[in-house]
């Protein structure tokens, strides 16, 4: 248990090391560079016309359908990861049970193929 | 005491040091890699590619630091100020996070933890987050349309990535960086990588790290002909370099993982007298530096592609593709074993 | 050990904290950001119980792929959010008092709840040491509980159809590539040899 937990102990301390080079970057410039502010330098990018409103809009509901495919799918990989590494242990049984749970994700893939949701318009 | 100091203090020292030890040599090694990037397209474009700085422009990227930290930093007057900020840091430091699990020779690892390349899955799956942060807090049309894209082009790749993942490990059996590579150490040198048995995944895993760490042809992201520069348009200054940064780190992470799933890693390409005497860590840098070379030739050689014809790649091709892989590789282990015995 | 004390307070008062701002930050684009924090330390958590598996996979399909589905929608609804604050007050009795009363059956439930002292040494399935937690799963997921696993996969099959059924809406008059049969065009197929006469035209 202890032997696990001081595994992750130099990962934690690596990512707080990342998180500090990282910082120090970020700071820099504020600290060392010519700052000189206007309202036209600090206004919003438009291919040099003035922003015509606010840049928060609406937009189409195929980013969502994507979103939701994909966390389908994203759990059906997170459960082959523990079945990929006991594949030799657990057999013809395990083997099998894995081809249905597939087959029948499958058969989710091929209606939505069929219906068209991997069209991209 | 002095039993706290050996205890908690001291090891906390090593684990900093090693921390910072890898941390500069990768940043080091990305400087390079940049320059690389460039003079590599230069040449497919018969231009020299920069040569100003340094020995044949060896000392650009760091010239290029220094220029980025002297640079203006601006906030967009309409962004939302503490998002804005943090987007650049989550990019860059979960790109660099990863590294804390790979291994660059036997045993040369920061955290070999059991979960490994879980955690690699993982936390390339959280680079979405910066594009995602930079584009809304920005404020601003083109960043917002960027991170849309880039938000259903990263998760769409990453299906298939987990797919081509779970058939290396139906191979090799755990999920610890360190053990795949060991289990890659057969008789054939060499050819007992996995890139030669799972040629098609390897290939499927190439094409989708480019589209997962949005190298051309798969840009979309910063597609300059339409988007100007993506979700980076409002920034400049280190906040910009951390992005290049992340991006360019992201991009050695995939290399680093194409070795260690399909290059057999630090093993040497035959287990005989010339190969064995040269240490594993430069065998993992030459094939990751290979794999990197492949990236720079495909940005150099093919062209953009559009958006839905990239959708369709990744869900249409890539998706039943690896699908059907990771059935066949297991049927194969599964009944070819028998019929081998 | 008295560093796995400290990150467990760490990471717990993190998750608290986030969890908190979830519903008390103003922009809804921040409450999704707190609860990603909260995901991860929870994540935190689960490694500090041993459970690395079950963490990685709490960053991977939470994280990686549900938060950024929230945000999508939280993007997306684009709620005038100062708006719906109007009828803030209207609604306060009658919100005050379902939120009385579900505060009172919650009180009622957790403080008749009471935790028998033997039972942290009573746990029947301890969690293995000598093996790593994800084969441990895997050797009884696929077997001994494959109806269970089954019906992930039938519950995830919905998930799949329920949400094309909703979500999918077929734009009309839009040009579409067919890859197979441009590629299945021959020259016969593709082009049309016609001798014009000069002055005439087609």
């Amino acid at each position: 248990m202890d032997v696990l937990l001081m595994d992750y102990l130099p990962l934690v301390v690596f990512i707080g090391v990342a998180l500090v080079l990282g910082l120090a970057l970020l700071v820099a410039p504020f600290i060392v560079a010519y700052k000189q502010p206007d309202p036209e330098k600090l206004s919003a990018y438009e291919c040099g016309f003035n922003p015509f409103d606010d840049a928060r809009m609406k937009f189409d509901v195929r980013f969502y359908l994507v979103a939701i495919l994909f966390i389908i799918f994203d759990l059906e990989v997170s459960f082959l990861f523990p079945w990929a590494i006991v594949f030799g242990e657990i057999g013809a049984y395990g083997f099998w049970s894995m081809m249905v749970f597939l087959a029948v994700l499958t058969i989710g893939f091929i209606y939505e193929w069929k219906k068209g949701a991997l069209e991209w318009d | 005491m002095v039993e706290f100091w050996w205890s908690y203090i001291w090891p906390l020292i090593v684990m900093v040091a090693q921390s910072l030890l890898l941390l500069v040599l990768l940043l080091i090694t990305i400087a390079y890699i940049l320059l690389a990037d460039r003079k590599i397209w230069a040449a497919v474009q018969m231009r020299r590619g920069p040569n100003v700085v340094g020995p044949w422009g060896l000392l650009q990227s760091f010239a290029d630091l220094l220029k980025f930290v002297l640079k203006e930093p601006t906030i967009p007057a309409g962004a939302n100020k503490g998002v804005f900020l943090l987007a650049p840091l989550v990019t860059c430091t979960l790109a660099l996070a990863a590294w804390a699990v790979i291994p660059v020779n036997a045993g040369w690892v920061i955290a070999d933890i059991n979960v490994g390349i879980l955690y690699v899955f993982a936390i390339s799956s959280l680079g979405v987050y910066g594009i995602i942060m930079a584009g809304w807090a920005s404020n601003s049309k083109y960043p917002f349309l960027a991170a849309l894209r880039s938000a259903a082009q990263m998760v769409s790749y990453e299906v298939s990535i987990g797919f081509v993942i779970i058939t290396v490990l139906l191979c090799a059996g755990s999920l610890k960086l360190s053990a795949i590579v060991a289990a890659q150490n057969g008789a054939y040198g060499m050819f007992s990588w996995y890139w030669l048995p799972l040629l098609p995944m390897f290939v499927v895993f190439f094409v989708s790290a480019l589209a997962e760490t949005n190298r051309p042809p798969f840009d979309l992201v910063e597609a300059e002909s339409e988007l100007v520069a993506g979700f980076m348009v409002e920034y400049g200054s280190t906040p910009y370099m951390l992005f290049m940064l992340g991006e360019y780190v992201a991009i050695g992470t995939m290399c680093a993982m194409g070795t260690i799933l399909f290059l057999g890693g630090w093993l040497p390409p035959f287990q005989v007298a010339p190969f064995t005497w040269v240490p594993g860590v430069i065998w993992f840098v030459l094939k990751a530096f290979f794999m990197f070379f492949l990236f720079a030739m495909a940005k150099a050689i093919v062209p953009r592609y559009r958006y839905d014809q990239l959708m369709r790649l990744g869900w249409k091709v890539f998706l039943p593709i690896s699908l059907a892989m990771v059935v066949i590789v297991a049927a194969v282990l599964q009944f070819g074993g028998a019929v081998l015995k | 050990m008295i560093l796995s004390a400290l990150f467990f307070y760490l990471f717990a008062s993190i998750c608290v904290a986030s969890a908190f701002m979830v519903i008390a930050a103003k922009n809804p684009v921040h409450s999704v950001l707190f609860l990603i924090l909260a995901f991860v330390n929870a994540a935190g958590l689960f490694v500090l119980l041993g459970a690395e598996f079950l963490a990685m996979i709490l960053v991977v399909v939470y994280v990686g792929a549900v938060a950024v589905l929230f945000l999508f929608v939280v993007m997306m609804l684009d709620v005038d959010f100062a708006e719906l604050r109007q009828g803030f007050l209207q609604y306060l009795p009658v919100g005050g008092l379902v939120g009385v009363i579900f505060l009172a059956e919650l009180l009622l439930v957790v403080g008749s709840w009471a935790i028998g002292p033997g039972i942290p040494t009573t746990i029947t399935a301890k969690i293995p040491t000598d093996i790593p937690n994800t084969q441990a799963l895997g050797l009884v997921l696929y077997t001994r509980y494959v109806y269970y696993f089954e019906a992930a996969g039938v519950v995830l099959l919905v998930a799949m159809i329920g949400a094309i059924v909703l979500t999918l809406r077929h734009k009309p008059n839009v040009k579409r590539q067919n890859t197979s049969d441009q590629v299945a065009r021959t020259k016969e197929t593709a082009i049309e040899i016609r001798h014009v006469q000069p002055g005439q035209g087609l």
